[in-house]
């Protein structure tokens, strides 16, 4: 039985995420304590909110140290992918430096709403253990308006008036833009796939 | 009488499932009589939802306040949903959409239909959870449509209460008018009794979303079926 510990950063889907480990059988707990993440299998980064905040919220704890040192499987989800890239255009944040590459403001042509909300489709574009099952055209949950450029690190991209990273790996440090949580089967598998990491 | 006579649809969790399971993209959970009455909804509902639901839902009914929000997103739901509290109070958009994003605000709006001179006049309807405090609001449903996405909110659900309960379509020609304004996702709701409404709504409106209630909990349309159908017709769906 893994242990899984889920990163208390003050956003709404930390319990959407948690129901989604229990679904799958997983333990987690909730923390922002940086013991009890170092000590864990496996850690997930959610976020909802802004980038500011969220690079605050981590610094309080003492995170924004000691999540680049740690050594197991790590799933960053929406914004917590975006805070372990190098920087967001958000309020002109200096992130955790783990992904190559600015998080910048989705800026679809025409009519096209931001944030970016709904389904789309995911394009495979590099492999990852974490991608075992999921193929090109599936339809995963979205809820952003700021993305990572498709880059090094980029194993799945989606297009919305434009291609950005939907999923990233470089490493033991995976993120998704999108919302495993809320993915339907896609997610799950995702999810499932994270937590059959070597740890 | 459309709203009136609300059917009680079995258990709630086990309805979910199902909608979940034949491909429901979304689901909305309205305690419509929570505004008329005066309560707010009940949290500990919305976390048994979130437990088995792996799919975004919206709460609507009762919200009057950041807190009462706070405590149905933190609860695990993905956006709620005001009508008749943000009439009373216009500036509960701005709030909820400054405190959470616009992203999980959604404006639900109960349009009626009145004969105009020369075109249909649509006008705000509140409390319809309860006929017998129904009222119309006094507002021109585009309006307050252009009113509450300029004070934040990322998507209109826009229920055509003529239409509402009586499965003949989707009323085409008021969402036509509603999207011309619109900038954020629009929601089609009330009227959809067959196949082809859906497939209507779709083509003739560009609506981001088709809303629809009776025809699933009759099991007159399956989900799966819909979407198929919708698919063979060239529109883009998860199947």
């Amino acid at each position: 039985m893994t242990t899984v510990a889920i990163i208390d950063n003050g956003g709404g889907n930390v319990a959407s995420v948690r129901f989604a480990l229990d679904r799958l059988g997983a333990r987690s707990i909730v923390t922002q304590d940086a013991s009890e993440i170092a000590a864990a299998e496996r850690v997930i980064l959610p976020g909802v909110g802004a980038a500011p905040e969220g690079m605050r919220r981590l610094a309080a704890a003492g995170l924004d140290r000691l999540i680049p040192t740690l050594s197991q499987p790590l799933l960053g989800i929406c914004l917590g992918m975006q805070l372990l890239c190098d920087g967001s255009e958000e309020g002109s944040t200096a992130c955790l430096g783990i992904f190559a590459g600015t998080v910048a403001r989705l800026r679809p042509p025409g009519a096209l709403p931001v944030p970016h909300m709904g389904w789309n489709q995911v394009d495979l574009c590099g492999s990852s253990p974490l991608l075992a099952g999921i193929g090109s055209g599936d339809y995963v949950y979205f809820v952003h308006s700021y993305a990572l450029p498709v880059g090094a690190d980029t194993v799945a991209a989606t297009d919305y008036g434009g291609a950005f990273a939907a999923v990233v790996s470089r490493g033991n440090f995976h993120g998704v833009q999108w919302h495993p949580e809320r993915s339907a089967a896609a997610g799950a598998r995702l999810l499932a796939n994270f937590l059959s990491l070597d740890a | 009488m459309r709203f009136a006579g609300h059917r009680v649809v079995g258990d709630i969790l086990e309805l979910a499932a199902r909608y979940r399971s034949e491909g429901a993209d979304e689901l909305v959970f309205y305690d419509i009589a929570a505004s008329p009455d005066g309560r707010r909804v009940d949290r500990a509902w919305i976390e048994r939802v979130a437990a088995v639901l792996d799919i975004p839902f919206c709460v609507a009914g009762g919200i009057r306040s950041v807190a009462d929000a706070e405590a149905i997103l933190g609860a695990g739901a993905e956006k709620i949903s005001v009508n008749s509290p943000a009439l009373e109070n216009p500036g509960l958009i701005d709030d909820l959409s400054r405190r959470f994003g616009s992203q999980c605000v959604v404006v639900g709006i109960d349009s009626q239909t009145e004969p105009g001179a020369s075109a249909p006049c649509y006008t705000v309807q509140q409390y319809s959870g309860d006929p017998s405090r129904s009222r119309a609001a006094a507002r021109a449903t585009l309006e307050w449509l252009s009113e509450a996405q300029d004070r934040g909110a990322g998507e209109i659900v826009l229920n055509c209460m003529a239409s509402d309960g009586v499965r003949a379509g989707y009323d085409l020609e008021q969402l036509a008018a509603a999207r011309a304004l619109c900038r954020v996702p629009l929601i089609a709701s009330g009227g959809a009794g067959a196949l082809e409404h859906f497939r209507d709504a779709f083509e003739r409106t560009s609506v981001d979303g088709a809303l629809a209630a009776s025809v699933f909990h009759s099991a007159a349309i399956g989900i799966g079926e819909l979407k198929r159908y919708l698919k063979t017709s060239g529109i883009e769906v998860r199947l």
